[in-house]
């Protein structure tokens, strides 16, 4: 008598579970739905009370007006550039620093990674006005370098691979120096194949990070050619108030390449940020 | 050991360290460091144009907090962080909580969730301007009402949380439940023997368990809700007169440094924001006592 209700409450659980988790997959998902809708309205569609849902007659061209507002090639190109720069910037000079701070004793070390932890607790802006003084000082505004420059070096990234080689057993470097090789070879050769899961995820980090900022880019590089996929829909918004099916396409054109790759990496996307997780 | 009498292997290793950590130090310090000290300093002066400031003590600070807009947005911020984090930490623990149950396509509900973290914010706020817009806007058809979420001054700020909470949740519900994995299937077992409810097991194991995981989450969510200024520039525009019942202090140290140019005075700003990040954690730490168990 008691198994039965014991079983009966958990049943009731169950579906109590799937039907939050339900409203809340809806939820999450319906400004994506509603963002393709819209794309494929016309403007006075997309205004006409009550609303449709799904398009009457379904039209692109708000593709390729968006297209012709905005120069979204050269956008990919640009961001694209940028993220590319950054994580190799990241993955190397952090790989290097992370090994050093973990696995080699040099006088100043502490002082040195006390640096990095300052970085690391300050927020971004407060580095913003010189990086752009300088930037502008060097004639490099509106160039890729100019995105890419607050990003050359990376402390969050030191921090974290210094975890991933603090995780590692000393004896595996001593015996590849035992072996013969200099402190160089023993990073390169044998320690750092090791930390392909973190380093997937400093990339995916740095990425996802550089993909979604908006100051930096907005500052340093007001021409258009020159602008990042979030910059430039910062200016789409300006250009097109009411024209919402235009705006609508605009975004899932600057969302697609990385809302695809994360499709595709799902397990390295949601793993990777989870533990890059903390900054 | 200490300086001169280093054994030449122990001189390589030291030499090595050096050239190892140089690229990210130079980096820092030319980067960093140095615009930190440089931005400090600028907030002590007037920007004259072209780079060139002139030396004016404590004026800067004395205009900005002589002006309401400044004290606005100081409270806006504080505002933000109250109405995003504990409902948005409610919200994810709660998600966490569902995904930890033994349910199918567990993969494809955190696939969703998690969504939004890879978009970028200027993206997704455009369909959330869209669904708030006042005219024509999903939302005010659905409710049958004329709101103007995102021009009226009293319920702007409410659009730009619920976009910020909605944006979050799968972000920290992953994060929770990592947290929650680690708690031992066998402490409920134990305690269901016992008889306990459902609620009862939430507060007196799953909340003390995952507490540590929980803290570290708000102190992110914190962190990132005082700077908060992307999803806000993106949802309000300057022109939109509801600005300032939003404007974030990163928001208004944008304007004031980069639309304004006075640099000066956006340097003073981004110094307060770091005191209040500052003041925030000390009291955190402080607070974290009552409440977060690490006898684990």
């Amino acid at each position: 008598m008691k198994n039965r209700s014991l079983e009966a409450s958990q049943k009731r659980m169950t579906v109590l579970t799937y039907t939050a988790l339900i409203i809340g997959a809806i939820l999450m998902i319906f400004p994506f739905v509603w963002m393709i809708l819209t794309s494929l309205k016309t403007v006075p569609e997309s205004m006409q009370v009550p609303p449709t849902i799904f398009p009457k007659e379904m039209i692109t061209t708000n593709f390729g007006d968006a297209m012709k507002s905005l120069p979204f090639l050269k956008l990919y190109l640009n961001t694209g550039l940028m993220i590319l720069f950054r994580v190799i910037c990241a993955v190397a000079f952090s790989s290097m620093a992370g090994y050093a701070f973990a696995m080699l004793n040099f006088r100043g070390k502490k002082l040195l990674f006390g640096i990095v932890l300052v970085q690391m607790s300050l927020p971004s802006q407060i580095f913003i006005i010189p990086q752009y003084q300088m930037v502008a000082k060097m004639g490099l505004a509106n160039t890729i370098f100019a995105l890419v420059f607050p990003g050359i070096v990376s402390a969050f990234g030191v921090f974290f691979l210094r975890q991933t080689y603090m995780g590692i057993p000393k004896e595996i470097g001593e015996a590849a120096y035992l072996d013969g090789c200099n402190q160089w070879q023993t990073f390169y050769k044998v320690m750092f194949p090791l930390t392909g899961t973190s380093v997937a995820a400093l990339t995916i980090f740095t990425a996802v990070f550089a993909y979604s900022d908006l100051m930096w880019p907005l500052v340093v590089n007001s021409d258009l050619n020159m602008m990042t996929l979030s910059s430039g829909l910062a200016t789409l918004r300006g250009q097109f108030t009411t024209n919402f099916p235009v705006l609508m396409a605009g975004s899932l054109l600057a969302m697609l390449p990385m809302v695809i790759l994360y499709l595709i990496f799902q397990r390295q996307f949601i793993e990777g940020i989870a533990t890059t997780g903390g900054k | 050991m200490k300086g001169f009498k280093l054994s030449p292997a122990a001189r390589r290793e030291e030499n090595w360290g050096w050239i190892m950590v140089a690229p990210t130090i130079i980096g820092l310090i030319v980067l960093n460091l140095w615009p930190f000290v440089q931005t400090i300093y600028t907030s002590f002066c007037e920007h004259l144009g072209f780079g060139h400031y002139k030396f004016v003590g404590l004026a800067n600070y004395a205009e900005i907090f002589q002006t309401p807009e400044f004290w606005k947005a100081t409270w806006n911020t504080i505002l933000f962080c109250i109405l995003t984090v504990p409902l948005g930490l409610f919200l994810s623990l709660l998600v966490a909580m569902l995904l930890n149950a033994k349910i199918k396509f567990k993969g494809g509900f955190r696939t969703i969730f998690f969504l939004p973290m890879v978009c970028a914010p200027a993206a997704v706020t455009m369909v959330w301007r869209w669904i708030f817009n006042g005219e024509y806007g999903i939302l005010n058809q659905v409710l049958g009402a004329h709101v103007g979420w995102i021009t009226d001054a009293r319920f702007v700020m409410i659009a730009c949380a619920v976009v910020a909470i909605w944006s979050n949740i799968g972000y920290d519900a992953v994060l929770l439940l990592a947290g929650l994995q680690t708690i031992p299937k066998t402490l409920y077992e134990a305690n269901s023997i016992d008889g306990a409810g459902k609620v009862k097991q939430f507060f007196t194991i799953t909340l003390p368990m995952v507490s540590p995981t929980l803290f570290v989450v708000m102190i992110m969510r914190l962190m990132s809700a005082v700077k908060v200024y992307d999803l806000i520039y993106m949802m309000v525009e300057e022109t939109n007169p509801a600005v300032t019942s939003v404007q974030s202090l990163m928001y208004l140290f944008y304007r004031e440094s980069f639309i304004a140019g006075s640099r000066g005075t956006g340097s003073a700003i981004v110094i307060w924001t770091v005191l209040l990040i500052g003041m925030i954690t000390v009291i955190q730490f402080y607070g974290q006592k009552k409440w977060v168990n690490y006898d684990v």
